[in-house]
């Protein structure tokens, strides 16, 4: 079947099977950003942005998506990269397996809401599991940055 | 894994309606329980083009769109206000995010899950549904109806007049569904309890024998909880075991309405 969508700014057209996921779609796109995880709608880590709003790409089927505007990390480089550097600061990143999934929630958490409290930004990335952090290390590190934008501001 | 022939974004209801008399079609909600499955679907109905993702004010009720997700419940100024945060409470701890940005009301109350938060909470608002089909029908109704239904939820109903609204949730972790649910509300000074995650489904218990028709105290709350907890089913699943789930249910109905006459 036939699918339109907006990919990162781009338009891409593409036949799809019935039932491809979205996250296949991305991938065979190269957006290898956009990783499979439990398989279960559970760990966060093929989070995508579809018209803005953060999304399992693993639980979406592409052609749900024609005529949406999906981003994945590879289309936020610049808006990631303002705090992702703060996240490394605090080795929160020990694999990084989950970190693509966790920068682009935090991205959706930031825009909604610029100035979270610790509760809230624990309450936003519930849906992302890290094995290794403890969770504490992503929540330094956006803390950091947040602060480091008001000293600036 | 789930195998689907066929997609189609329909455009009109009774075309929703006339693909789904077919048994191995599919009508698709936030597809997070049907893609676990291992099934074979012939044709997902797709309603996204249909605005069922509105809430909308219609007299006496407020009216949501099965299409509506659980995370616009969770921020819906309104209906927080209405049932004084319990819409929210009661799906908060659903996984995350972007889960709850997919899934929607109406599948949440069309599958009747045993686990369901939103059952819980819409049995003790009142609530109603909209069948294509059937038409109007109380949410408590539809629960009872057999599970083949080859029909639609179009919309759900819920009365602007909730009076208290308490909504409470057993976890063994955050995130993971619940191991019991519960939801209390109090209208017209009568009071009306659900439990669910039994792991059955949720089920609606009144006060029968008057518990509280002298007031909320804490003795009152404690015997209409034993009460409950005495009255209703409950089993054991990988979660939980049935004994541990009928105390829980005394505690959780007990501290629902201390809490509700606290706030109230």
């Amino acid at each position: 079947m036939e699918l339109k969508l907006t990919l990162n700014g781009r338009a891409v057209a593409a036949s799809v099977e019935a039932d491809t996921l979205l996250i296949d779609f991305l991938r065979a796109q190269g957006c290898l950003s956009v990783k499979r995880g439990c398989e279960t709608a559970n760990c966060g880590l093929c989070t995508v942005l579809m018209d803005g709003t953060p999304v399992l790409s693993c639980s979406v089927l592409a052609l749900r998506a024609a005529g949406h505007h999906i981003q994945t990390l590879e289309g936020l480089q610049e808006e990631a990269a303002d705090f992702a550097a703060f996240i490394a600061d605090q080795g929160a990143e020990q694999c990084g397996f989950c970190n693509p999934g966790f920068v682009m929630n935090t991205v959706a958490l930031l825009r909604e809401n610029p100035d979270p409290t610790d509760d809230e930004i624990r309450a936003y990335l519930a849906g992302n599991l890290c094995r290794c952090s403890g969770y504490e290390g992503q929540l330094r590190g956006i803390r950091a940055y947040l602060d480091h934008k008001k000293g600036r501001g | 894994m789930l195998n689907i022939k066929t997609y189609v974004r329909v455009q009109s209801l009774e075309e929703a309606y006339d693909l789904c008399q077919k048994k191995n079609n599919v009508v698709l909600g936030g597809m997070l329980w049907l893609k676990m499955q291992r099934r074979s679907v012939g044709t997902a109905i797709d309603l996204s083009d249909l605005g069922l993702d509105q809430i909308e004010e219609d007299g006496d009720f407020y009216r949501l769109g099965a299409m509506v997700t659980l995370r616009t419940l969770e921020l819906h100024p309104g209906l927080n206000e209405l049932t004084q945060g319990a819409l929210r409470e009661s799906v908060r701890h659903i996984v995350g995010v972007q889960f709850r940005n997919l899934a929607t009301v109406g599948g949440s109350l069309w599958g009747r899950f045993g686990f369901s938060d939103v059952l819980t909470v819409m049995l003790a608002l009142d609530a109603q549904v909209e069948l294509y089909h059937a038409g109007r029908m109380s949410l408590e109704a539809f629960t009872q109806l057999p599970r083949q239904q080859h029909d639609i939820l179009t919309h759900v109903l819920i009365p602007k007049k909730v009076g208290r609204v308490v909504y409470l949730s057993q976890r063994n972790i955050s995130t993971d569904f619940p191991t019991l649910t519960c939801a209390l509300s109090r209208k017209d000074g009568a009071y009306t309890c659900v439990i669910g995650a039994r792991p059955q489904m949720a089920q609606v218990y009144r006060d029968e024998k008057g518990l509280l028709s002298g007031g909320v105290t804490e003795e009152t709350a404690r015997a209409f909880g034993e009460d409950v907890a005495e009255r209703a089913t409950f089993g054991s699943s990988l979660r939980a075991g049935e004994e541990y789930r009928r105390n829980v249910c005394a505690v959780l109905v007990r501290r629902g309405l201390l809490a509700m006459e606290k706030e109230g």
